[in-house]
C-alpha cells in the first residue's frame, strides 16, 4: 500500500512537471491535398498525421507535444509560396514539411531558405532541389540513386538489346526521372529506339504506343507517375506490346500493379520503400496505416512518416528555448544528424552536391531495393 | 502502324465530336458557352461507374443511368442558374461565368464524393474481345465506342431536321422570340436542349472513362479545351460542324504525335486550328455570325 502511494506521488509530481515544462511543438504541413496533385499530397498528409499521433501517444517529444499546422498548397507554386508564407510568418511553425511537388519545391524552396526555416521535402525528388540552400532537407530518394541499379539489373535479367522510352514532358518529377534515364541508358550503352512524351492530363497514349511498337523494343522504360503508367501499360498491352516495362519511381505504388493487372507484370522498379519490406518498423507503419485510414499505404505515405520521426530524432537531442529564431537554427543544426530505422529502411542524411559548389541542403542517403513484378505484386528481385 | 493510329484516331475523334455536340447545341439553342460542360462530362463518368461497382448494373444500363444523371444536372443547371439569368436579361458574359462556378462545383463535389485519385472501372465490366486484323490490335471496347458516338449523333441530326422538335428548335436558334411569337414554347425547349446536350456529354465522359480507363475529378478540362476548339473549328452551333471538327481534331492530334512528334501533338492541331480559321473566319459549316445552327 505504502509502495502503491508512493508511486502514485511520483507519477503525479512527472505529470505536473510536465504540465509547466510542456509546449507545443508547431511543424507546418504544407501539401497537395486538392487538385491534381492531391492523390500524393492526401496520402503524404496522411503519413504525418499518423506518426505525430504515434509520437505524441508516446508522450511527445521530451514531453513535449507535436501539432501540426496542414495547410493546401493545390500542387501550385504561387499558392505553395503563399502557404509557406503563412506557416513561416503567422503560425510561426518551427520547420515546414511539404511542397508535395517539386515544381513547388523550386518556388517555396527559397522563401523557407531565406526565412532561415527548415524545409523538409519527402516527395520532392528532381535534381537540385537542395541546390536551393543549406535549410533545404529531404528524404526523397533521388532518381540518380535508383535508376543505374535498376536498368543494370533489368538489362542483365532480360538480355536487353534495345528499349523504348516514353516520359511526361511537363512535369519536373517526370522529366527529371527522364533525364537520369537518358544518362543512365548512355553510360550503360543500351540504344534507345524511339523516346515519346505526353503532358500532365493525358489519358490518352495509344499514337505513342503505337510509334514504340513500331520501334521493336526489347523493353519500354517508363518515367511516368503511377496514374498514368497504369493507362500506358494497359494501352501498350491492348495495341499487342509485349515488351516489359521499367519504370521509375513513379511506379513504386501498389496500387499501380493492382490496377494494371498482368499488364504490368515482369516490370523491373527501384524503390525506397515497399509493403512488403519484412523490416519490423515497415511492417508496424503498414499495420497501424491500414487501421487509421481503411487503406493501403504509398511509397509517399511512408516517407512522409519517416520524415517526421526523422525530424523527432533531430528535435530529442535539442532544448527549445522558445525563441523561434534560435529554435529553428538549433534544428537545422542538429537535423543532419539524424538517423532511423523507419519504414524506408536505415536513414541518414548526406549533404547535397550543388551544382555550384556551394553548401546546399541535404539528400537522404539511403539503398534502394530492385522490385520485380510478379502475379500483380512487388517481389524483392535476387539475381539467379 | 499507319492503320492502327487511324484507328486511334477514330475512336479519340468520334468522343470529341460527341462532347462537342452537347457544346455546340446549348451555344446554338440557347447561345450560351456552356463551360460547366467539362464538368458534366465528368460526373457522367463517376455515375456510370457508381452505377456498375455499387448496383452491379451491366454496362448499358449504366450509361443510360449516366445520360440520365448529366442530364438532370444539365437541366437543373439551366432551371436554376441560366433561366434567372435570362429573366434579367443578362450579358452573354455573365452565364459564361456562372458555369464556370458550376463546373468548379461539380468537381469539387466528384473530389468530396469518391476522392482525388484515379478511378477505373473493374476490368470484368469491360466487354472484352480483340480482334488483330494484319497488323492492327481492334478492341470490342473501340468498336462499340465508335458505333455508340455515331449512332447518338445519327438520331440527334435526324431529330434536328427532320422532327417537329428539331425545327422548333432551329427556329429559336434564329430567334428566341420570333418563335416565341410563332407560339413555341422557348423556355421548356430550353431544357429539353440543356438535358439532351448534357446526357450527350454525360455519354461521351463513360466512353472515355471505358476507353481510356482513368476517371479523375479533373478529367473535365482538357476535353473542355478540346470542345471549344472543335465548335470553334466546326462553325458555333452547328452540329456537322461538330462532327467533323471533332474527327479532324482527332486525326490532326494523332497523326502528328505518329508522325511529327509526341510533344507536338495539341501544338499541331491547334496550329491547323488556326490556320483554317484564317481562311474560314466562321469555321468550316459556319455562315454568318448571326445565324446558327
Amino acid at each position: 500500500m505504502r509502495f502503491a502511494c508512493k508511486t502514485l506521488v511520483l507519477v503525479n509530481a512527472l505529470a505536473c512537471a510536465g504540465l509547466v515544462q510542456a509546449a507545443d511543438i508547431k511543424i507546418g504541413i504544407a501539401e497537395a491535398l486538392t487538385g491534381g496533385a492531391a492523390q500524393y499530397g492526401v496520402a503524404i498528409s496522411n503519413g504525418f498525421q499518423l506518426a505525430a499521433e504515434e509520437i505524441n501517444a508516446k508522450g511527445g517529444i521530451n514531453g513535449n507535444k507535436i501539432t501540426l499546422v496542414i495547410e493546401d498548397e493545390q500542387g501550385k507554386k504561387e499558392e505553395s509560396i503563399n502557404v509557406f508564407k503563412k506557416l513561416i510568418f503567422q503560425d510561426k511553425v518551427l520547420m515546414i514539411f511539404g511542397p508535395t511537388l517539386s515544381n513547388s519545391m523550386f518556388a517555396a524552396g527559397p522563401v523557407a531558405n531565406a526565412a532561415k526555416t527548415v524545409v523538409f521535402g519527402t516527395s520532392v525528388t528532381a535534381n537540385g532541389i537542395t541546390d536551393v540552400g543549406p535549410y533545404v532537407f529531404r528524404n526523397s530518394v533521388m532518381e540518380s540513386d535508383v535508376l543505374p541499379v535498376t536498368v543494370a539489373t533489368a538489362t542483365k535479367h532480360y538480355q536487353l538489346k534495345k528499349v523504348a522510352v516514353i516520359y511526361g514532358n511537363d512535369d519536373a518529377f517526370t522529366k527529371s526521372g527522364y533525364d537520369v534515364f537518358k544518362k543512365v541508358l548512355e553510360e550503360q550503352k543500351l540504344p534507345v529506339t524511339t523516346t515519346e512524351t505526353y503532358v500532365k492530363g493525358d489519358v490518352d497514349f495509344k499514337a505513342q504506343l503505337t510509334k514504340i511498337k513500331g520501334s521493336n523494343p526489347d523493353a519500354v522504360v517508363c518515367s511516368c507517375l503511377a496514374e498514368e503508367a497504369a493507362n500506358i501499360m494497359l494501352q501498350a498491352r491492348g495495341l499487342g506490346i509485349k515488351a516489359p516495362f521499367i519504370g521509375g519511381n513513379g511506379f513504386n505504388s501498389p496500387k499501380l500493379f493492382e490496377i494494371s493487372k498482368l499488364a504490368g507484370e515482369g516490370t523491373f522498379v527501384g524503390s525506397p520503400w515497399s509493403n512488403t519490406n519484412p523490416a519490423p518498423a515497415n511492417q508496424a507503419f503498414v499495420a497501424a496505416y491500414q487501421k487509421k485510414y481503411k487503406a493501403e499505404p504509398n511509397q509517399f505515405a511512408a516517407q512522409a512518416y519517416d520524415a517526421l520521426n526523422v525530424a523527432a530524432a533531430a528535435l530529442k537531442d535539442i532544448k527549445l528555448s522558445g525563441d523561434i529564431v534560435a529554435d529553428r537554427e538549433a534544428l537545422k543544426n542538429a537535423l543532419p544528424k539524424a538517423t532511423i530505422s523507419g519504414a524506408t529502411g536505415p536513414f541518414k542524411f548526406r549533404p547535397a552536391k550543388t551544382r555550384s559548389g556551394q553548401p546546399g541542403g541535404w539528400d537522404a542517403d539511403q539503398k534502394p531495393f530492385i522490385y520485380l513484378v510478379k502475379g500483380g505484386k512487388f517481389t524483392l528481385y535476387s539475381s539467379k | 502502324m499507319l492503320e492502327q493510329q487511324l484507328l486511334n484516331a477514330l475512336t479519340l475523334g468520334s468522343v470529341y465530336a460527341l462532347f462537342a455536340l452537347g457544346f455546340t447545341l446549348v451555344f446554338g439553342v440557347l447561345a450560351v458557352i456552356n463551360l460547366s460542360h467539362g464538368a458534366v462530362f465528368m460526373v457522367g463518368s463517376y455515375a456510370a461507374l457508381a452505377l456498375v461497382t455499387h448496383f452491379d448494373a451491366p454496362l448499358w444500363l449504366a450509361i443510360l443511368g449516366a445520360m440520365l444523371i448529366s442530364g438532370t444536372i444539365g437541366l437543373l443547371v439551366d432551371v436554376l442558374i441560366l433561366k434567372p439569368l435570362r429573366a434579367r436579361n443578362a450579358p452573354h458574359l455573365i452565364p459564361m461565368i456562372a458555369t464556370i462556378g458550376v463546373g468548379i462545383m461539380l468537381t469539387s463535389a466528384a473530389q468530396g464524393m469518391f476522392g482525388a485519385e484515379v478511378l477505373r472501372f473493374p476490368e470484368e465490366t469491360l466487354p472484352a474481345g480483340e480482334f488483330i486484323v494484319g497488323n492492327v490490335h481492334v478492341r470490342a471496347l473501340e468498336l462499340a465506342i465508335v458505333a455508340i458516338a455515331f449512332i447518338l449523333m445519327a438520331v440527334l441530326f435526324t431529330l434536328i431536321k427532320r422532327t417537329q422538335l428539331g425545327r422548333a428548335l432551329r427556329a429559336i436558334a434564329e430567334s428566341p422570340k420570333a418563335a416565341w411569337l410563332l407560339g413555341i414554347n422557348v423556355e421548356g425547349l430550353f431544357h429539353v436542349t440543356s438535358f439532351v446536350a448534357a446526357a450527350l456529354g454525360g455519354v461521351a465522359g463513360v466512353l472515355i472513362g471505358l476507353d481510356f480507363n482513368a476517371i479523375t475529378p479533373q478529367m473535365g478540362q482538357p476535353i473542355l479545351h478540346k470542345g471549344i476548339a472543335v465548335i470553334i473549328l466546326g462553325g458555333m452551333g452547328d452540329i456537322r460542324g461538330a462532327l467533323i471538327g471533332g474527327l479532324f481534331l482527332g486525326f490532326a492530334e494523332v497523326i502528328s504525335k505518329a508522325y511529327l512528334s509526341s510533344q507536338m501533338g495539341d501544338a499541331v492541331a491547334f496550329g491547323l486550328l488556326f490556320l483554317i480559321l484564317l481562311v474560314r473566319p466562321s469555321g468550316l459549316f459556319g455562315r454568318k455570325l448571326e445565324r446558327k445552327a
